[in-house]
């Protein structure tokens, strides 16, 4: 497909007819059927949708950890689904951050050498002094010599969320990030998630149960079925950038 | 950045397990290469005692003073030791003895054994006959009717005997050895004036030290060497020692080889363990944009770092284990152990290397296939391994390395192929136990179903843990109950009631008459053996002066005095490996020979060999060639012929028998009514030779001691690889409600099943093993033992059990809550 120039610029994600299918022992079951959709550069999008609804599916095609039975990803100009692993790999460290429902820190690294990794995989100049500044932006800069493990919850997500904007990606893709917090704490996360999601104008894909947490964004995609039922602009008084 | 990562995992403890279990392996193997090499060297050194140095050199003429000094720019120590036969008087008594004249530092190897006097206690002694003295053995002593304090005169000198000769290292038992000893110092030698033109004497000079040395001094020596020197050492005496050192080596090897075989079992254990924890990790770094060439680097990286800890801390901690058992033994040891040689440090880098490429890496290799989206699905996991096509790089490498240690083929492909049986069966009978154990979940209570429920559904892991339980259980009842069961076997093929007196010289006619007297005194009636001596005189018509022989030893044995024998059936404890035995009676002249002697001889079936026997010339065909079993002390002979061939040439017979000391009288007679026969005791070279065997048996032991902590290490990774599973399953369990000790129980019935089996599987591998070892690599009689059908079952229930209990105590006394946060 030939896509204008400008439009390229315009938008940071794009799925064209994304479907997904994979064997069951009950036979071919189809994960996401004929998904299409396009997220602007800054926006800030929410998947909604019960269990089973294709939401992660489709968030692993988006950002290229997996590769769909037919349709295409474009990840800013560069079309993900054409790019081989080590494509989609070198890509994913140039552009795009993650932060996960169960946090996916590496026990044997302390917090702070947590967050230099994705640094150091990008073979950044100064990982050490960025990540110690990212670290101090989520509250964390006394306990950068913890390991995981001497961390709570809370504190785990906002290691991660350090991780996920210390290259300063242009797409972040959340999935589920309050889902093992308490109410609470969540919500302080979700804070710090947003403060810096504003402050480096980053493109947020957000999977997520949570409607207080969807309505926060700029638009909210309701899934079911493997199908995308509904797109609702939200206007939630965030303002990106 | 894959260095830095590295060294902050291997900082946090990560990589412990598979580390320690890798340290375990290569220490036990370098322990035991390190020990092996000292104790293997300090039984050559006991061996070479009979030599009373590591290198003889004999002549019937003087020997030239220039090889001592030549030894001593060598670095060697030096000893001479001149012998002639000469009559010794006292008073009115007289006998002939052999006169032996020694320099201070004699014996280079052993010690010289004397007491005070006649029938007193006999000590150690490094020194020699003072100037003036001489040392009288008993017999010579008994014969003159003298003891210590007596004055005898030699030739035309006289000598106070100072001390009771009881022991020399090189005293042997061979035909020049008969006369009674008279030891005398050197100095004293030119004064009896017994050394003159024409004198049947010997001249020796003896050399010892470090084995460097002396490998580099033999050849020089040798290419120096007049016609009529001869320079021997262990490798050319005594080939009872040799086949006594032979197997003590293959005894060793094994240990070894059980070693390797353990080793590689826990480091596969052990990385499949660290495999499994670390693909999220594997995950995330591809999620955060690591690629593939990232991971395989990463991987290696690994690898070569683990291999670096393995080798260097296994063979450092090698070193040491073994000082340290050399220390616990050094009473039993009652000897110096040399220092051991580099080549063990060698076997520990190649070992780590080989463990880790074979077992490790197809794991690790696997590990980095772990799609990207486990990050978002915890149930995505790497393609399943193909572990037939994995581990076949595994076994090549342990087949390698086998050879590389053992440098025996046919005993790798042996091993192998037993190991490759055993874990086929332990595998079947293990998927067996799975399939029916599930029909038993019903019958007790809760804990019972619990148990036995996990063994069902870890199906392929249930069956990987019974096969690595049953191995270690087999190996540890093959080095307890069948190692002293092949022990007790090799030891009784050389039992207390050997013969220890061989009769020589006995005429043709006299061997009616002494049968006779031996039956007539309840004496064993042994086999009469002909000996005619003769000299080969050509090999397929070619003069033997003129072949060229391959090998040194072959062209000694050539050109001396052979005694030669005739049989029309083979000897017991021989064995033919080519050719045919003779049809009894047969007309045609043929031998049979030993097979190493016709190697180092190099004839082959079917050459014609010519021999002098007093002036008369024989020729006879080599029709087969056979192994003798030198160490029981039965007339044996390199050369048999057919009787055809011998009879009618001047021969005297020999025999051997064994009298206890109660049978002193009779022997006494016996010597008293055939006066010219001669009898030898050959008891104290028997002592001799048990000792050699003891100090091997003793190496054994310690070896198997190593190899029990690598036995005990696989059975450790085996748990450890299940534990993360059991932590979060009995958390969740406790979380239903479930107290410790039906989580215990519930684990007690699972490791019990699985013990039980493994112990049952154990006790036949083991029972096996044994068999195959002794019959075919050791050439043993072996009886299976029902202690080790009782003992498997028993120890694999017990020693199973109680290491699943100890190791997953954890699980129950840590909190659910803090396993099912994960941590």
């Amino acid at each position: 497909m030939n896509t204008p120039i400008t439009e390229l610029e315009r938008i940071a994600l794009k799925a064209e007819n994304l479907t997904k299918t994979v064997t069951s022992p009950e036979g071919m079951l189809t994960i996401l059927d004929h998904v299409s959709l396009q997220v602007s550069h800054g926006e800030r999008i929410a998947i909604i949708g019960a269990s089973g609804a294709g939401k992660s599916t489709l968030l692993g095609l988006l950002a290229g950890l997996d590769l769909p039975t037919s349709g295409k990803v474009w990840l800013g100009a560069s079309e993900l689904t054409a790019l081989d692993e080590d494509g989609r790999a070198a890509l994913r460290a140039d552009k795009v951050g993650f932060v996960f429902q169960s946090f996916h820190l590496i026990p044997s690294l302390t917090a702070l050498e947590n967050v230099m990794l994705p640094l150091e995989l990008a073979n950044h100049d100064e990982p050490l002094a960025a990540a110690t500044q990212a670290l101090q932006k989520v509250g964390l800069g006394g306990r950068a010599g913890h390991y995981p493990r001497q961390l709570s919850g809370g504190e785990k997500q906002r290691v991660a969320i350090a991780r996920a904007y210390v290259t300063q990606p242009t797409v972040l893709f959340a999935d589920e990030p309050t889902g093992n917090l308490d109410q609470h704490t969540g919500e302080t996360v979700i804070e710090i998630l947003f403060r810096m999601n504003r402050e480096y104008g980053t493109t947020l894909v957000l999977v997520s149960h949570d409607m207080g947490l969807a309505e926060r964004c700029d638009r909210i995609i309701s899934m079911e079925a493997g199908h995308i039922q509904q797109q609702q602009q939200h206007h939630s008084g965030e303002t990106a950038g | 950045m894959a260095w830095r990562l590295l060294l902050r995992d291997w900082k946090s403890g990560e990589l412990t397990v598979l580390s320690l279990a890798l340290i375990i392996a290569v220490t036990s193997l370098t322990a035991v290469a390190f020990l092996t090499d000292r104790v293997g060297h300090a039984v050559e050194l006991r061996a070479a005692e009979s030599l009373a140095a590591d290198l003889r050199l004999g002549s019937s003429q003087a020997l030239s003073e220039s090889y001592l000094e030549m030894a001593g720019q060598a670095g060697l120590r030096s000893a001479a030791m001149t012998t002639m036969p000469s009559v010794v008087f006292e008073g009115d008594n007289s006998t002939l003895s052999a006169v032996r004249a020694v320099t201070p530092a004699y014996p280079l190897r052993g010690k010289l054994k004397v007491s005070s006097k006649l029938l007193a206690p006999a000590l150690e002694t490094s020194d020699i006959p003072a100037i003036g003295e001489a040392w009288a053995t008993t017999r010579l002593l008994a014969r003159l009717g003298a003891d210590t304090g007596s004055i005898i005169t030699v030739g035309k000198a006289s000598f106070r005997v100072s001390k009771v000769l009881d022991f020399r290292p090189d005293q042997g038992w061979q035909f020049v050895d008969l006369a009674p000893t008279l030891l005398i110092n050197m100095a004293d030698l030119e004064g009896t004036g017994l050394v003159q033109p024409g004198s049947r004497v010997s001249y020796r000079m003896l050399f010892a030290g470090s084995r460097e040395d002396v490998l580099g001094f033999k050849p020089r020596l040798e290419e120096l060497l007049a016609a009529g020197e001869q320079l021997s050492d262990i490798e050319d005496t005594n080939p009872q020692i040799r086949s006594a050192m032979d197997r003590s080596g293959r005894f060793l090897n094994l240990a070894s080889l059980v070693s390797v075989l353990l080793a590689a079992v826990a480091v596969a254990m052990a990385a499949r363990r660290y495999a499994l924890r670390h693909r999220d990790r594997i995950a995330l770094l591809k999620c955060l944009g690591s690629q593939q060439t990232f991971i395989l680097r990463l991987n290696l990286l690994q690898l070569v770092m683990l291999t670096i800890i393995g080798a260097v801390a296994g063979t450092v901690l090698g070193y040491f284990a073994q000082e340290a058992l050399a220390w616990i033994a050094r009473d039993l040891i009652a000897q110096e152990l040399p220092a051991p040689g580099v080549s063990p440090v060698l076997l520990g880098l190649v070992t780590a290397l080989f463990i880790l490429c074979g077992f490790a890496l197809p794991d690790l290799l696997q590990m980095g296939k772990t799609p990207v989206l486990r990050v978002l699905r915890h149930d995505v996991e790497p393609p399943p391994m193909r572990y037939g096509i994995s581990y076949l790089a595994g076994i090549a490498a342990v087949l390698a390395l086998l050879q590389w240690m053992v440098r025996d083929v046919g005993l790798v492909l042996g091993i192998a192929a037993g190991a490759a049986g055993t874990f086929a069966i332990l595998g079947l009978a293990g998927w067996l136990l799975v399939k029916t154990t599930g029909r038993f979940r019903g019958v007790a209570g809760v804990a019972w179903r619990y148990g036995l429920a996990n063994l069902n559904r870890r199906g392929r892991e249930s069956v990987v843990q019974v096969v690595a339980f049953g191995l270690g259980l087999m190996v540890l009842i093959l080095l307890t109950l069948v190692r002293n069961d092949l022990m007790d076997t090799w030891r009784d093929s050389l039992p207390l009631d050997s013969p220890n007196q061989f009769i020589i010289n006995i005429q043709p006619h006299e061997v009616p008459q002494m049968q006779q007297f031996l039956v007539e005194n309840n004496m064993d009636v042994p086999r009469f053996v002909p000996l005619v001596r003769a000299r080969m005189t050509a090999i397929n018509g070619q003069d033997v002066n003129q072949i060229s022989f391959e090998d040194p030893q072959g062209e000694r044995w050539a050109k001396r005095e052979s005694n030669l024998s005739f049989a029309d059936e083979i000897q017991i404890g021989n064995q033919l490996t080519e050719g045919e035995w003779w049809q009894p009676g047969t007309e045609n002249h043929e031998i049979s020979v030993e097979v190493d002697f016709g190697r180092e001889l190099g004839v082959k079936m079917g050459d014609e060999v010519s021999f002098d026997i007093a002036g008369e010339p024989l020729k006879a065909t080599v029709t087969s060639f056979r192994t003798v079993e030198w160490d029981t002390f039965r007339p044996n002979f390199f050369m048999v012929f057919s009787p055809a061939a011998l009879e009618g040439f001047p021969a005297s017979y020999i025999t051997a028998l064994y009298a206890g000391s109660e049978d002193d009288a009779k022997v006494i007679e016996l010597m008293r009514q055939f006066p010219s026969v001669t009898v030898i005791d050959l008891e104290a070279s028997l002592a001799q030779v048990r000792d050699v065997m003891d100090k091997a048996s003793l190496a054994v032991q310690a070896v198997f001691v190593f190899t029990l902590f690598a036995g005990l290490a696989v059975l450790w990774a085996a748990v450890q690889s299940s534990l993360d599973e059991r932590s979060f399953e009995s958390a969740i369990l406790r979380t239903l409600g479930a107290s410790r000790n039906r989580v215990l129980s519930g684990v007690a019935v699972e490791f019990l099943a699985i013990g039980l089996l493994a112990g049952l599987l154990a006790s036949t591998g083991a029972g096996l093993a044994a068999w195959h070892l002794a019959v075919n690599v050791y050439e043993l009689q072996y009886h299976f033992s029902p202690v080790i059908w009782l003992t498997g079952p028993l120890l694999g229930m017990v020693f199973v059990g109680a290491s699943g209990l100890i190791a997953t105590w954890r699980v129950v006394t840590h909190s659910p809550v803090s396993v099912l946060r994960g941590g």
